[in-house]
């Protein structure tokens, strides 16, 4: 993992002190609420329904243990005893006290995390494959890049007022499992034919009100030149991007407005003239950010091969739970796990202070110390040995957190919505607890096979509905909720948006829709390789029309 | 007129708050002050500035109730979950509240 060097240090805890004066002064009153708020802004602290809301980062999704600890301890002293992991691989803690959030980030600070741009028309949290490092597929780590791009971001006096927020995602596998074609800018790190690490660069995407898939503007981006572009590319956006209408400054309208070709073209111009600057990123450097992402040394364990086939044969949960949650490592004596944060009935992405002290124990114990946090709002173990799966799997269980339900039809996704959101129109939660219930049989969920359900509580998209198999988007129609359901979104290498299939339904009817989409698809399936995105592809929106709306004129309402 | 009474978040923690009859900022919307004419919505409406001048509370906003069987209902579902907090059982010992509910 990354280590803070002095410099990291002294940063963050002069940002700390800093906020520290600054809540003071607002609560003296020397400071008025208009001046006050994008301070607190840029430090992470929102507020919500209900109270303040701290958001802290969590870059590229990478935790050790110790600081697992320390987001529990957070929990359990300064909220209500748990925390929210979000689509953007960060941390929410919703019941945080304003007075109280200097001595959160002091807290914070003290095992190298902060909450710095987690809000704000800047750069954000850079993304990146959960399974970086670790997946059998992957071509690179791609981690060693999203923290040079971290560095260079933060704080970046050029690009800490852009024209709307700037969120970047990568990924070093052809199997995009970072959904960087919804990003502002996408970056996928792979080899060309000489064997060179470089970057397909993808630039505009993103969901919200406009839903956008992104343009590749660039097949292959030597890696010496990740900043220099990226650069390039900011200051055409900064340049040109919209300030005169928040819903039309994203880089997705300018790339739409201006078309790829030109916007690429424009890029270009101004890549020329920092290609061969101090931008430009010394091979040094990049070998010097890759050694603190150097995998665990992992030693041979094939004693757990046979271990595995006698535990699974003796255990039909344990069985279930390794063909759901268990994905091929590259070393193939281990495996990459999967926490479900999505317990049956339970809420999307919270865990409470024991759950999180315990998954920080069982990465301590078995795990080398790695923890993960996906944009699906669960948690990874990267690197677990086979021998080690199946007390692994008895700790999780005993913490509660042994769902087997990865990439099925009950781990869903769903913002905060209504419940906690000042932003919100309509609760997403108790959709996902109810539609997580219908479905909840293991045998129902198997039968179904992968199915991702995607759920905002308003059109900012944050529960990432517009890229779900089946998408459901929140409104409020004449003050009460109604809920909008698309269906063929995906966000991996093959994104696709979803497309609206009808009227919204209303919340007590909700599930059953979904429940009527799910039978319509068992249905007309050729047989059971085919997945729900796969048939929907394949047979188009009329026969789920059909079956929800049996062609009545309401369809069109 | 719409009922109205005054509501916003507590400075220093961020509660939702209500304006009592007393000028106190309460954390129960029941115990709030319910303006039924103009004046009285124009005296809430500048209790609230000044609040927020004092940095008592942020976000200060009037909002439309109804009263049904002596319980006060914000009309918009937004504040009446403001108002009885996250409608799901979100932390051990907290067992959501009573309200509108899906159909599980």
């Amino acid at each position: 993992m990354y280590r803070y060097d002095e410099f990291d240090h002294a940063f963050v805890s002069a940002r700390v002190e800093q906020f520290r004066d600054q809540v003071q002064r607002r609560l003296s009153g020397e400071l008025a609420e208009d001046a006050f708020k994008p301070l607190r802004l840029m430090n992470g602290v929102y507020l919500q329904l209900h109270a303040y809301m701290l958001r802290v980062a969590i870059p590229y999704g990478t935790l050790s243990s110790r600081q697992m600890r320390m987001l529990a301890h957070i929990a359990r002293k300064y909220d209500r005893g748990y925390g929210h992991f979000t689509t953007r691989q960060n941390i929410q803690y919703n019941w945080p006290r304003l007075s109280d959030t200097p001595d959160i980030l002091k807290e914070l600070a003290s095992v190298e995390m902060h909450a710095l741009q987690t809000s704000g028309n800047c750069i954000r949290n850079v993304t990146a494959d959960h399974f970086s490092g670790a997946a059998a597929d992957e071509v690179a780590d791609p981690r060693p890049y999203a923290e040079i791009l971290r560095q260079w971001s933060s704080v970046h006096p050029e690009f800490s007022f852009l024209p709307r927020k700037f969120k970047i995602a990568v990924t070093g596998a052809e199997r995009d499992r970072a959904a960087i074609q919804v990003h502002d800018i996408g970056l996928h790190l792979k080899k060309d034919e000489n064997g060179r690490l470089g970057f397909s660069v993808y630039v505009g995407g993103g969901q919200g009100r406009t839903p956008m898939i992104a343009k590749k503007i660039r097949d292959f981006l030597p890696e010496e030149d990740l900043l220099s572009y990226t650069t390039a590319i900011m200051r055409v956006y900064n340049l040109y991007g919209r300030r005169d209408n928040k819903y039309k400054a994203r880089i997705k309208i300018l790339v739409h407005e201006t078309g790829a070709e030109e916007l690429a073209r424009q890029v270009e111009v101004e890549f020329a003239k920092l290609k061969d600057t101090e931008l430009k990123l010394p091979d040094a450097d990049i070998q010097a950010i890759s050694t603190y992402f150097a995998p665990a040394a992992l030693p041979n364990r094939a004693e757990g091969w046979g271990n595995l086939a006698r535990w699974k044969k003796a255990d039909p949960e344990f069985a279930r739970w390794v063909q759901q949650n268990v994905q091929p490592h590259k070393h193939p004596d281990y495996g990459m796990v999967t926490i479900s944060l999505k317990p049956i009935g339970g809420i999307p992405g919270d865990a409470s202070d024991a759950q999180m002290d315990a998954v920080a124990d069982i990465a301590e114990e078995y795990a080398f110390d790695e923890i993960r946090v996906s944009h699906e709002q669960n948690l990874i173990l990267p690197h677990v040995a086979l021998a080690d799966l199946e007390p692994v799997y008895r700790a999780l269980v005993a913490a509660g957190l042994a769902t087997a339900n990865a990439g099925l039809i009950t781990d869903i996704i769903a913002c905060p919505g209504l419940d906690y959101c000042a932003l919100a129109n309509a609760r997403s939660i108790p959709v996902a607890q109810e539609i997580s219930s219908r479905f909840g049989s293991p045998e129902r969920q198997a039968e179904i096979g992968e199915l991702k359900i995607k759920i905002s509580g308003c059109i900012n998209a944050c529960g990432h509905h517009h890229v779900g198999h089946i998408g459901l988007l929140g409104v409020e129609k004449k003050g009460a909720e109604l809920y909008q359901i698309t269906l063929g979104g995906s966000g991996d290498e093959n994104t696709s948006i979803g497309e609206i299939i009808g009227r919204g339904f209303e919340p007590e009817k909700v599930t059953d829709a979904v429940e009527t989409i799910v039978d319509t698809y068992l249905g007309l399936r050729r047989d059971k390789t085919e997945t729900f995105l796969e048939a929907y592809r394949r047979v188009g929106p009329q026969p789920f029309k059909d079956a929800l709306y049996g062609g009545s004129a309401q369809e069109a309402a | 007129m719409v009922d109205k009474v005054l509501t916003a978040n507590r400075l220093a923690d961020g509660i939702s708050v209500w304006l009592d009859a007393s000028g106190n900022w309460v954390e129960s919307l029941q115990d709030a002050f319910v303006a039924r004419h103009a004046e009285a919505v124009a005296a809430l409406e500048a209790t609230g500035k000044r609040s927020f001048d004092e940095n008592k509370v942020v976000d200060v906003n009037v909002v439309d109730v109804e009263e049904v069987d002596g319980t006060l209902r914000p009309l918009r579902m937004r504040e009446r979950i403001r108002a009885e907090g996250p409608s799901i059982a979100y932390a051990p010992g907290y067992h959501g509240l009573s309200g509108p509910k899906f159909a599980a």
